[in-house]
């Protein structure tokens, strides 16, 4: 952990102000009226800047700044950043490659990059991005796979595009990187000289951070029932536990709020044994239920006992990873590689890489999808909103606290046919048992509406 | 610097003076850090209404100290562990006992409630961690179906199953962290880098699901992976002991109660600490910590015999909770959030909404 030092006076200093100056005039001189005229997908530079009454030569001059620093770009010579006073083509860099906003460039960012260029390419990569290469999966090589992952992912995503919009693209990235990755031999344009600690750096890294948490504390606190209540009430506080009825595992129809909640993240939707299910249903019908399926039986050999992980493993194999398997899941030949050669002396974490890609495909392309579908829309339409009830009033009518069953009661693998085993759950609400509303003697000045 | 001798004009005393000096000036800047901290964020958001918890339960049954508890996912029933040694479950809703079991130790630092339901696990000064299946057979002796599954060199001061019945973390007094298989016993994977006692730890809510944080009386809160027993990240910034650490809901930071008094929100991305929960008033040291399901509110126990309830992004105080006679020792909030149980020395637990 670092600690930085405010400026002597006290002042915060902002970094760079420069980019602030050169970020307005780029604004402005894409500016539809008064700005660049621009053609198609292309730029000519003519005239440069449009308001100020500068020098031609000045003005090329703050133009090279503009492509040293990566908010024009060339596309000819796409490695020479220099603005040519000739009718060569250049184009605006999009905001979201701005040094401002990307800057400091993240070593993950320029892993994932390079290994795109290595897929794409083959291995064929240029002498210095290759080094890069090496030494970057040197370097962290304990997140090489999602390095990897996360590569494919964004190429998969990319080849769905139209053509034009991909060419722009790859060049708005290759421009980005050129810029902050510059090949040796090129002068670093954006080398600023000693770190200097300031506070700001600090903000600019954190605000994000502290965003997120006002924007998870304010989607959650309708969910909070300290912070908000909850419908029809707070058992705890009413004696009354129709909450707890209403949001069962096995309730016909959920509320409002818990299918609102499957919305917020994956992770929520496959917490919810029912969720979890609606989810199955809709894989089912998009003909990719297996790959659930293969999610849980990764989890039950995870988490199950040592002693059985071999037999479990061997199962999976079967269903899941031998070829002309019944249920047969599309994981890339070298995750599909790697896990077979585990299996060979399987353990715990044997099936991590091929659960983790198949979670990630789930979360990134089924899990969206399912939110926009009609399955997900019509129980969202029909689920319930409790209507609220108040405590009583009147203590000679306090409720009765009924007892419920207890979990040790009875333990039920839920086993579906073909589907795979699921973790041990138990589904009190299954159980038809009929308890006697405990009745307890109080003391009338004892009762909890007195304390 | 620290390993040469004195220098000319230099005595004890002055290094002293000079590195509390120094001490006071990080103080200060640090202080100026949280002036562009997440309260700042926070600014533009409501303030917390009026505040009103009351004790809804009552507990009364052990017959010495409350030491720990844990909830059941049914989101009504508990488990509770004493200095006498006796861990009873509770149906806290109806408050009734529903099974008791005697430990052959006194001081039951930790207990644990099965994800399925159908056992528990605690432990304490025997140094071990034991699991008991919950028989509903009244006349079974529950302690006859008794599972030894972890063993130390020192008391046990927390366990947690981990996303099944099958494994159980624990940490101990003898400053290390242990994965074991409940079924055989077997240590699978153990975790070494505390200084002193470790007295907490807590899974990490995450969708990979290999990630906990513990927290020890070397000041240290750790961040570890399941898989490899490497320890990936390290925040060193409490003045005094660590007793309770707890992940905030999304699992992308922690909150630790410490000895200094303060509770302190630690940032996982970020790297450091984000947040202080602290006041002039309050002196006596934190032993428990947890949030509330949407993380807004943080419940903090202390020695002091009361509860604070924090503003998580305003890192002001709520309300303070009176009630406990004696020692808060644990706050644990209910699956569901509605509520929240406290055990406290005073021999009770309460259930607070």
């Amino acid at each position: 952990m670092t600690i930085n030092t405010l400026s002597q006076d006290g002042v915060q200093r902002q970094q760079m102000p420069c980019l602030t100056k050169m970020e307005r005039m780029i604004i402005s001189m894409q500016d539809p009226d008064m700005g660049i005229k621009l053609r198609n997908q292309r730029l000519l530079i003519t005239v440069i800047p449009h308001k100020c009454s500068i020098s031609d030569e000045e003005a090329l001059h703050v133009g090279q700044l503009f492509v040293k620093y990566g908010y024009i770009y060339p596309l000819k010579e796409p490695r020479n950043l220099i603005l040519k006073a000739d009718d060569s083509s250049y184009r605006f860099q999009t905001p979201y490659y701005w040094m401002s906003t990307r800057w400091p460039a993240s070593e993950l960012d320029y892993a994932i990059y390079l290994a795109k260029k290595n897929i794409r390419k083959q291995g064929e990569l240029i002498e210095y991005e290759k080094e890069c290469y090496n030494a970057l999966h040197k370097r962290i090589n304990h997140t090489w796979d999602f390095v990897v992952m996360q590569a494919r992912e964004q190429l998969r995503a990319s080849k769905q595009r139209r053509k034009g919009d991909r060419i722009v693209l790859e060049c708005q990235e290759q421009a980005y990187w050129l810029v902050n990755r510059p090949p040796p031999g090129t002068q670093d344009s954006i080398d600023h000289g000693p770190e200097r600690r300031t506070t700001n750096t600090r903000v600019q890294l954190n605000s994000y951070h502290n965003h997120f948490y006002v924007k998870y504390c304010e989607q959650y606190q309708p969910h909070d029932p300290i912070m908000q209540g909850c419908l029809p009430s707070n058992p705890w506080i009413t004696d009354d536990i129709m909450f707890w009825n209403m949001n069962s595992e096995t309730v016909a129809l959920p509320t409002k709020l818990r299918v609102e909640r499957w919305s917020f993240s994956f992770m929520e939707l496959l917490n919810d044994q029912m969720g979890r299910k609606e989810f199955l249903t809709y894989l089912e019908k998009e003909f990719s239920a297996e790959n659930l399926c293969f999610w849980q039986a990764c989890e039950d050999v995870r988490h199950g006992e040592t002693a059985k992980i071999p037999e479990k493993v061997d199962e999976v194999y079967k269903q899941f990873l031998a070829p002309g398997a019944s249920r047969w899941v599309n994981i890339d030949s070298k995750t599909m590689e790697k896990t077979l050669e585990g299996l060979k002396r399987p353990h715990r974490f044997v099936l991590d890489d091929a659960q983790m890609h198949i979670y990630f495909l789930m979360k990134k392309d089924s899990y969206p999808r399912y939110l926009k579908s009609e399955l997900y829309k019509n129980l969202l339409a029909r689920a319930i909103v409790p209507q609220e009830t108040k405590k009583s009033v009147f203590p000679f009518m306090r409720r009765q606290r009924h007892s419920s069953p207890s979990p040790a009661l009875a333990t039920q693998t839920a086993e579906d046919d073909g589907k795979a085993k699921k973790t041990r759950i138990v589904t009190i609400n299954n159980i038809k048992l009929k308890l006697n509303p405990i009745r307890k003697k109080k003391r009338f000045w004892d009762s909890q509406i007195y304390k | 610097m620290a390993c040469q001798g004195l220098a000319k004009g230099e005595t004890t005393n002055t290094l002293k003076a000079e590195s509390e000096s120094l001490k006071a000036k990080l103080e200060e800047e640090r202080a100026k850090l949280h002036d562009v901290e997440l309260h700042q964020v926070a600014e533009k958001i409501d303030a917390l209404g009026q505040f009103v918890m009351k004790t809804r339960r009552t507990l009364k049954g052990h017959g010495n100290k409350v030491l720990c508890m844990d909830w059941c996912r049914d989101k009504r029933r508990i488990v509770s562990s004493s200095q006498d040694g006796k861990v009873i479950v509770w149906d806290a809703y109806t408050t009734n006992k529903e099974h008791a079991v005697t430990m052959p130790c006194t001081w039951v630092m930790a207990c644990a409630y099965a994800p399925s339901g159908c056992a528990v696990a605690c432990g304490g000064l025997d140094n071990k961690c034991s699991v008991y299946p919950l028989s509903l057979d009244k006349n079974e002796n529950l302690a006859a179906k008794k599972k030894s599954v972890a063993m130390h060199t020192n008391y046990l001061s927390s366990c947690s199953f981990t996303n099944s019945d099958m494994q159980i973390l624990t940490s101990s007094g003898d400053g290390t962290c242990a994965l074991w298989d409940v079924e055989s016993g077997q240590l699978l994977q153990s975790f070494h880098g505390h200084s002193a006692d470790v007295l907490s730890l807590d899974l990490a809510p995450s969708e990979t699901g290999n990630t906990f944080v513990s927290g020890g009386c070397d000041k240290k809160a750790n961040v570890w992976d399941m898989r490899s027993g490497q320890n990936v990240q390290s925040f060193e910034t409490h003045e005094s002991d660590i007793n309770n650490v707890k992940y905030y809901p999304s699992g992308d930071a922690f909150a630790t109660g410490s000895d200094d008094a303060t509770c302190r929100l630690y940032d996982l991305r970020a790297d450091r600490e984000v947040a202080i929960y602290s006041k002039d008033s309050i002196i006596f040291g934190a032993s428990s910590v947890d949030f509330s399901l949407s993380g807004r509110l943080l419940f903090a126990g202390y020695n002091d015999y009361t509860i604070n309830v924090w503003d998580v992004l305003k890192g002001t105080r709520v309300a303070i909770l009176f009630g406990h006679e004696n020692r808060v020792s644990t706050v644990r909030v209910s699956p569901d959030g509605t509520a929240f149980c406290s055990g406290s020395w005073d021999n009770t637990l309460r259930i607070w909404a």
